[in-house]
């Protein structure tokens, strides 16, 4: 009986639906991507990402053309939409990187069939809040003032500035992510160079895949490898939204100055990349016929992390509101009162309902076993998360110290624009993504078979 | 004179039926053999003996220069080529240097675990002898193969042959060089 062997991991069971064969697999995975007919929701969701990534376009070239003044960013609130957006992409991001490394690290085996797209996701959403910081510049093209080099001016950065370790870790999370997801992608491209009858498929993804063959020699430094990318990336993701965060807590902006900000923006970045995630799963799975490999489970246990993320970010408002009234500053507490009750407070007790009553129907087995609804909680999540960043960029900026220097933000259509621009850029990268790449990892789903368990005891 | 091959190789279509060849061509002797298969089997790892690999030590390595680069550069910086006193802080304002050393120590081993991956794989390689069985494209997708190479010591072409087909194989073919 194969019950009597000793198994250090028992693999939980139903992970993907039963019925599936190595080769069944492989083949509703691959012919996703070498399937000569596209499917015509494709074209819907790759079109409208396409349309607004000509808005983005349009909206850096008159940018580029007439400066960042046609954003409504004007004194004291000079980080606006901008800042906003940047802080909502990379927050998103973070899903993916916690699915690929955090989950690797804890023996999560459900991941392995979000983690492929989860990554793609991170990847494109750092894509996304990149062009922020870079844009808000006001000379983009001399971004690369920012590193360190020779230089005849004769300056440097200022290392002791967090604007400065916010360069060097989101181009490092970004670098990381990219050869994370590159790695993972190399078996799978091997898979495809097999599995294409195209000529050109196969000279493409034979140079990707570098020649992989399966060997049993490469797959056991391939898992040390993926382990100890894993190991880096996991402290990885926790540091960039605390540096992220430390953009803020560093300054003495009065709803900034605090030191709960790192925690506190780590889980509401998990909490909108979870959100993120599910969005993106629910319509692909319905279309693509996939629920046998993203299953109900995977949705479930996504909506838990989402809860419990949101639950952090629910304790985080609290104690946000305490600390600025324990604290005993009048400018803390001034600032906090006008977040709740001055002009910013439709926009704070939106985020309030979004981010911390709205998910707690995700208690419920009967909400999170809909994937309409946990659609609709997924989107309104990351609505509370891109208002959370908002309010507190916007309000803080808009009344500090003295009420004279106040005043009141208006965006612009071109913050808007760019905001959606960016979220064409996302979707086009996506939809070429899945079109071209395997979105589920192919060879992870493999080893949840049950056929990839080795029946005998092995004594070497 | 026959042309020389690279091997041979047999074809399974379960794991299991492949961790066991594995094994008795182990025990039998053989030595330059390896094993192929769509996804990472431990087994296998245990059978070839293969748990020592020096990743470790060259991503440590390329962490330990990382951090070194990290913090070094921003002393030089801060203290030697662009010193400014702001509020007479120190030059050398070391908690301020840990987050981007932190993250060059990332950074630069993430670079060494892909670069050492590649390197010990011996990748990019597009072309490998066992690509010419032309059964093997199915080693990517669901089936499972171990090939003993000619470069074996005890490898003899038939018998290396009649060997693995007592393994109970789907099939046992000569991969060309």
């Amino acid at each position: 009986m194969p019950e009597e062997q000793i198994v250090e991991q028992p693999a939980p069971k139903e992970i993907i639906a039963p019925g599936y064969t190595f080769g069944t697999v492989t083949d509703q995975i691959a012919t996703v991507v070498l399937t000569k007919r596209t499917p015509w929701f494709w074209f819907a969701g790759f079109g409208v990402g396409f349309a607004l990534l000509l808005v983005f376009l349009w909206s850096v070239a008159v940018l580029f053309a007439k400066g960042v003044g046609i954003w409504g960013i004007r004194t004291p609130v000079m980080w606006g939409f901008a800042i906003t957006n940047f802080v909502w992409w990379i927050g998103i991001g973070h899903a993916g990187t916690l699915i690929s490394a955090i989950l690797l690290l804890l023996n999560q085996r459900w991941r392995n069939s979000i983690n492929r797209f989860a990554e793609a996701m991170t990847l494109f959403a750092v894509a996304c809040a990149g062009m922020f910081p870079l844009l808000h510049l006001g000379r983009p093209w001399l971004f690369y003032w920012l590193f360190p080099y020779p230089n005849t001016m004769g300056v440097q950065p200022n290392f002791r500035s967090p604007l400065v370790w916010d360069v060097f870790a989101v181009s490092t999370y970004a670098t990381v992510s990219a050869l994370f997801w590159y790695v993972g992608l190399i078996p799978d491209l091997a898979t495809l160079r097999d599995r294409t009858h195209s000529r050109f498929a196969r000279f493409i993804y034979g140079i990707m895949g570098m020649g992989w063959r399966g060997s049993a020699r490469h797959w056991s430094v391939y898992e040390t490898a993926s382990l100890l990318l894993a190991g880096l990336a996991t402290p990885l993701v926790l540091s960039v939204h605390t540096v992220v965060s430390f953009d803020f807590t560093v300054a003495i902006v009065p709803g900034w100055h605090s030191t709960f900000f790192p925690p506190y923006f780590v889980a509401g970045a998990i909490y909108s990349g979870f959100a993120m995630v599910l969005a993106l799963a629910i319509p692909l799975r319905a279309a693509y016929g996939l629920q046998g490999l993203i299953t109900d489970k995977h949705l479930d246990n996504s909506a838990k992390v989402m809860l419990a993320t949101g639950l952090i970010v629910g304790y985080a408002y609290i104690l946000e509101a305490f600390t600025a009234w324990y604290s005993g500053n009048v400018y803390e507490q001034a600032a906090m009162l006008n977040r709740m009750t001055g002009p910013y407070r439709y926009y704070y007790w939106t985020l309030v309902f979004c981010n911390i009553v709205a998910p707690n129907a995700l208690w419920f087995r009967r909400v999170r076993s809909k994937p309409a609804l946990l659609f609709v909680s997924s989107i309104v999540v990351l609505t509370g998360m891109w208002l959370e960043r908002f309010v507190i960029i916007v309000s803080s900026l808009a009344q500090d110290f003295i009420p004279s220097s106040w005043s009141i933000f208006q965006a612009t259509r071109w913050d808007w624009s760019t905001y959606f621009g960016t979220i064409g850029l996302f979707l086009f990268l996506f939809f070429l993504f899945i079109r071209l790449l395997p979105m589920i990892s192919i060879f992870e789903v493999r080893t949840l078979l049950p056929q990839a368990k080795v029946e005998e005891e092995v004594q070497g | 004179m026959i042309k020389p091959i690279y091997g041979v190789i047999a074809e399974f279509d379960n794991p299991t039926a492949l961790v066991n060849a594995t094994r008795a061509a182990r025990e039998k002797g053989y030595r330059r053999l390896d094993a192929y298969s769509p996804f990472p089997i431990e087994e296998l790892t245990d059978v070839l003996h293969l748990h020592r690999n020096k990743l470790s030590l060259i991503v440590l390595i390329g962490g330990i220069v990382g951090g070194l680069t990290g913090y070094l550069l921003q002393y030089y910086v801060t203290v030697v080529n662009f010193p400014i006193n702001i509020g007479g802080r120190p030059l050398h304002s070391w908690p301020a240097y840990i987050i981007i050393t932190f993250e060059l120590t990332i950074l630069l081993g993430a670079i060494s675990v892909v670069l050492g991956l590649l390197a010990l794989c011996g990748l990019p390689m597009p072309y490998h002898p066992v690509f010419n069985v032309p059964r093997f494209a199915l080693a990517s997708r669901n089936r499972f193969f171990l090939c003993i190479e000619a470069a074996d010591p005890l490898f003899d072409r038939d018998r290396t042959s009649n060997f693995l087909e007592t393994l109970e194989p789907r099939e046992v073919s000569e991969v060309a060089n």
